[in-house]
């Protein structure tokens, strides 16, 4: 389409450091396509802020394809905005009009501190993981052959499907309540639905979600805004499952 | 040559490793406790690297620019990784998948190495699945296999179209295991900058803390390199934004060798270019060669008639479409190794038969897979004489349980449903078969330097098939680095902590803070991305998937301009002690300039055609094969490894003469 291309008035969280206040600040961006990602169109304002020798908008992003989960801009009111499915990366410029007036924001979360502007701390992310998001095997290339156990395709699916959680923070985002299960369900799921996992799953259960509450997170009051923002659309049958693990490993685990 | 020893153990090919791993020395437990590594990068080479040594027992230290290890670029593979399990029963072994594997690199891979990564391959799928990777299962609850280019058999692993997101979320979570042990310590949004070296060896980097700025010091008694490609030379890759070369780099401007520098992976099914605006172009995988078949119209005035609107692909008859790879290559079809089909696509292209306004894209359909599988399905389920629609509708549910995220990924890029319409695809840089001259044991020609997965050169020859980087990846990390740093560490067990304090770490200190200082202060006019993408420009026109003497020439004189232009004039805002993307950019593109010099060197110098380089002046003139990319066994059979002395123009060739005793030297045909 060799159309004309948008002008867009931004209206972008500013915020030097972790330390300082932050605040909203206006910018224009004009001639922008449509089949521009969005954050194109973020590097087309900073592009025109280097060249005024201003300070460009930090921002987090790699991969650019929706897999990394690094993108993580909260865009008139919706973690990685108005389309579904996708990461802020994916979302294309078409979701918008000429005219339009576009909010971005970053995470906002008391376990999320901001770093810069639209960039975020996660690590929390990191440390639930630590407290208990593997299976205890060590490298040897000794285990068992891998045909030797075979896992009901459906088991293997359900598990698949929670495993592609990429970690991107949009479910604690975009929750009323800063929650992260939808986040620690998934790795719970995927490894409680397999038998390689199942050993240690109470004690699993039990680390994680300890760890999440020491990180701040708030409890899940299944509203379910997280499932509608995940771009990799996460079910919160998920959540359902942990609470499941949880109540049974509170009663039975040796701990 | 004595530095380019590889090290290569005595025996027959298939008891190399095993022998070797039975001679070579080992560390106690006790002692690992005393010993430090630093492994720089954290994707599937870096994080099962630092998750196995941490097992180990030595103190791990593990860097990444990322905000987590789980997003290093490993995440963004999609379509497999290959191991030689023979589960399908059709006649795969550890030769065979070595054998494709060596053939697949147009013979410039070396033996040994390829082969420990065959034998080796078997027991990273029954790790990972250990670890709870969910790989795609059949309905008997046995593992799914599927094929990759350049292969015969079924060997692909999978897991939909994320198998790189799943192992490293397997490797990211072994690596988690450890960290909450203490035995890793992560240091998350940290970029290594220079490597430091004491007596001669590798004994710690400077790294800088991308949130606080901070320039820190970090000693250790070996450095792994798993730091990934350098795709990103062009400017435009599959790579994410911020891959890049600069510690690989480091270690070359200290000491190590840089081997191949021109085999580049240009990846034939990328969904085409759209402007200029365009930060990266993504992949589409290769596995949906499987079952999409690529095309173009037969005849230009169909062609014209598509880029005017006038004519859908959908429009045109069977008898109307040019399955060009089917028809020049029968025996391999759409699934001719990577190399062939990107230059297969380029042909047609330049002749003027590309699809879309640019001229550059070939069309990727699944219309006939749909249909197969609809009447599989339909009879599965007792349906009979189904319609078309109805076979349609269930062929694409299958087609959606195989590949239902990269139809998502390309129905949001570009706005069309490739289930009713083909996809638009055309070549673009992907992976970088060169990188860190290493020996058998990894180790590069720095004592205690290791280089692990992309990083090095060392498995993929001049072209890597589908599903083995992943492979290569995971082998260096869980099962080959664990047992070859242990021989070399196994002399530091009384060595002790190496002092931080020691001149070589304030020097190595002092380079960077005025390397990066220079960067700030130099207040030019021009951001870093205007010098980036013009190197990527001359990068894809001149060194590209074709290549001549002319070209490169121009292209060497020309990137040497556009770096003294960048120190020039390069504007880079903010300041060294704070978070700043757009310094670390500098650095970074500061650093793809010289290594795109020596790219194009070693492109000019490398006269024949091989794998991912072709060069025009190389080209098969007559026979069955003629307008095929010509090899030339006599002058070229050897890995060319560059030594660092001073500017890009002036480094050296050593040769590391390729050595096939398993292996016939012949012609790669796909026909």
């Amino acid at each position: 389409m060799a159309g004309k291309g948008m002008n867009l008035t931004l209206k972008i969280w500013r915020q030097s450091d972790a330390n300082s206040p932050g605040k909203m600040v206006d910018y224009k961006v004009t001639d922008i396509s449509e089949h521009m990602s969005f954050l194109e169109m973020m590097d087309v304002l900073n592009e025109q802020l280097v060249s005024k020798g201003e300070d460009p908008v930090a921002f987090d992003h790699d991969c650019r394809e929706g897999i990394c989960g690094m993108c993580s801009m909260y865009i008139n009111g919706e973690a990685h905005g108005p389309d579904r499915g996708v990461t802020t990366c994916q979302l294309h410029m078409r979701m918008f009009n000429d005219g339009d007036t576009i909010y971005i924001e970053p995470w906002r979360a008391a376990a999320f501190p901001v770093i810069k502007d639209l960039v975020v701390d996660r690590t929390a992310f990191d440390r639930i993981m630590n407290a208990g998001g593997f299976v205890s095997v060590n490298t040897s290339g000794n285990t068992q052959d891998a045909n030797a156990l075979p896992i009901p395709k459906a088991d293997a699916d359900e598990a698949f499907d929670a495993a592609t959680c990429i970690g991107c923070g949009a479910c604690v985002a975009t929750c009323k309540n800063a929650s992260a299960m939808l986040f620690v369900s998934a790795k719970v799921s995927q490894l409680a639905l397999l038998p390689q996992g199942k050993v240690e799953a109470k004690e699993r259960v039990l680390n994680m979600v300890d760890q999440m509450d020491k990180e701040g997170f708030g409890n899940c009051t299944v509203t379910g805004a997280c499932e509608v923002e995940c771009p990799k659309g996460i079910s919160l049958t998920n959540i359902a499952r942990m609470n499941q693990e949880f109540l049974k490993a509170s009663i039975t685990a040796d701990k | 040559m004595s530095q380019l020893d590889a090290k290569i153990p005595e025996g027959p090919i298939k008891d190399k490793w095993t022998n070797h791993k039975n001679k070579i020395n080992l560390v106690n437990p006790a002692n690992k406790r005393l010993i430090d590594v630093i492994v720089v990068g954290s994707g599937l080479a870096g994080g099962s690297a630092a998750a196995s040594l941490a097992e180990m027992g030595y103190n791990v230290k593990c860097f990444c620019f990322q905000d987590s290890p789980r997003r290093a670029h490993s995440i963004a593979a999609q379509g497999g990784i290959n191991a030689a399990k023979n589960y399908q029963n059709d006649g795969d072994s550890t030769y065979r998948l070595f054998y494709d594997t060596v053939k697949g690199g147009d013979y410039r891979g070396r033996e040994a190495n390829v082969y420990r990564l065959a034998e080796v391959s078997a027991n990273i799928i029954d790790q990972c699945v250990a670890q709870g990777v969910p790989f795609a299962r059949e309905y008997g609850g046995l593992l799914d296999n599927r094929s990759f280019g350049g292969v015969l058999v079924s060997r692909t692993f999978y897991a939909k179209g994320q198998t790189g997101q799943q192992l490293l979320l397997g490797a990211y979570s072994a690596m988690s295991r450890q960290i909450g042990k203490g035995k890793i310590q992560m240091f998350n949004r940290h970029e290594m900058l220079e490597l430091v070296i004491v007596d001669g060896k590798a004994r710690g980097i400077i790294a800088r803390n991308l949130i606080t700025g901070e320039i820190q010091r970090h000693s250790a008694h070996a450095v792994v390199l798993a730091s990934g490609g350098y795709g990103n030379v062009f400017f435009l890759s599959t790579n994410a934004m911020g891959s890049n070369v600069t510690a690989a780099w480091r270690a070359h401007k200290k000491g190590a060798f840089f081997a191949n520098p021109c085999y580049t992976q240009i990846h034939p099914t990328c969904i085409p270019r759209s402007g200029d605006y365009q930060s990266k172009l993504t992949l589409m995988s290769e596995s949906l060669r499987n079952d999409g078949r690529i095309w173009v119209p037969k005849k230009m005035e169909d062609v014209e008639a598509i880029r005017a609107g006038k004519k859908k692909p959908t429009d045109l008859s069977e008898e109307e479409r040019d399955y060009y790879l089917e028809r020049r290559y029968p025996a391999f079809g759409n699934l001719v190794p990577r190399d062939v089909a990107s230059r297969a696509a380029k042909e047609r292209c330049d002749a003027g038969f590309g699809v879309n306004a640019t001229g550059e894209a070939v069309y990727l359909d699944f219309s006939s897979a749909i249909m197969r599988y609809g009447k599989e399905k339909a009879t599965v389920m007792g349906e009979k004489n189904p319609s078309d629609q109805r076979v349609k509708e269930l062929g694409e549910g299958v087609i959606e349980a195989k590949y239902g995220n990269l139809f998502q990924m390309y129905q949001k890029i570009t706005d069309d449903n490739p289930y009713k319409t083909p996809m638009m695809i055309y070549p673009a840089v992907h992976y970088t078969m060169g990188g860190l001259w290493v020996d058998y044991n990894l180790m590069t020609t720095i004592p205690g330097c290791y280089a692990a997965g992309e990083a090095n050169f060392s498995d993929h020859g001049a072209n890597r098939l589908g599903a083995s980087a992943l492979m290569q990846g995971l082998a260096d990390g869980y099962f080959v680095l664990p047992y070859t740093i242990g021989d070399y560490l196994a002399d530091d067990i009384r060595t002790g902590p190496i002092s931080t304090d020691l001149p070589e770490f304030v020097e190595a200190e002092k380079t960077v803070q005025d390397r990066l200082n220079a960067l700030i202060n130099n207040k030019g006019t021009k951001s870093v991305d205007h010098f980036h993408k013009r190197l990527g420009k001359v990068m894809w026109d001149k060194v590209g998937m074709a290549r001549n003497a002319q070209g490169l020439t121009e292209a060497i004189a020309e990137i040497k301009q556009i770096r003294e232009e960048f120190y020039k004039d390069v504007f880079v805002p903010g300041s060294m002690d704070s978070f700043n993307p757009e310094l670390e950019k500098a650095g970074r593109v500061a650093d793809f300039l010289e290594l795109g010099e020596l790219f194009a060197k070693d492109a000019l110098h490398r006269n024949e055609s091989c794998g991912g380089h072709y060069r025009e002046e190389s080209v098969e003139e007559s026979g069955e094969q003629k307008g095929e990319a010509k090899r030339d066994d006599v002058n070229f059979k050897y890995v060319a490894a560059w030594e660092h002395k001073g500017e890009p123009s002036d480094a050296v060739l050593h040769k590391e003469d390729l050595v096939f005793e398993n292996i016939e030297l012949k012609q790669r045909s796909y026909k």
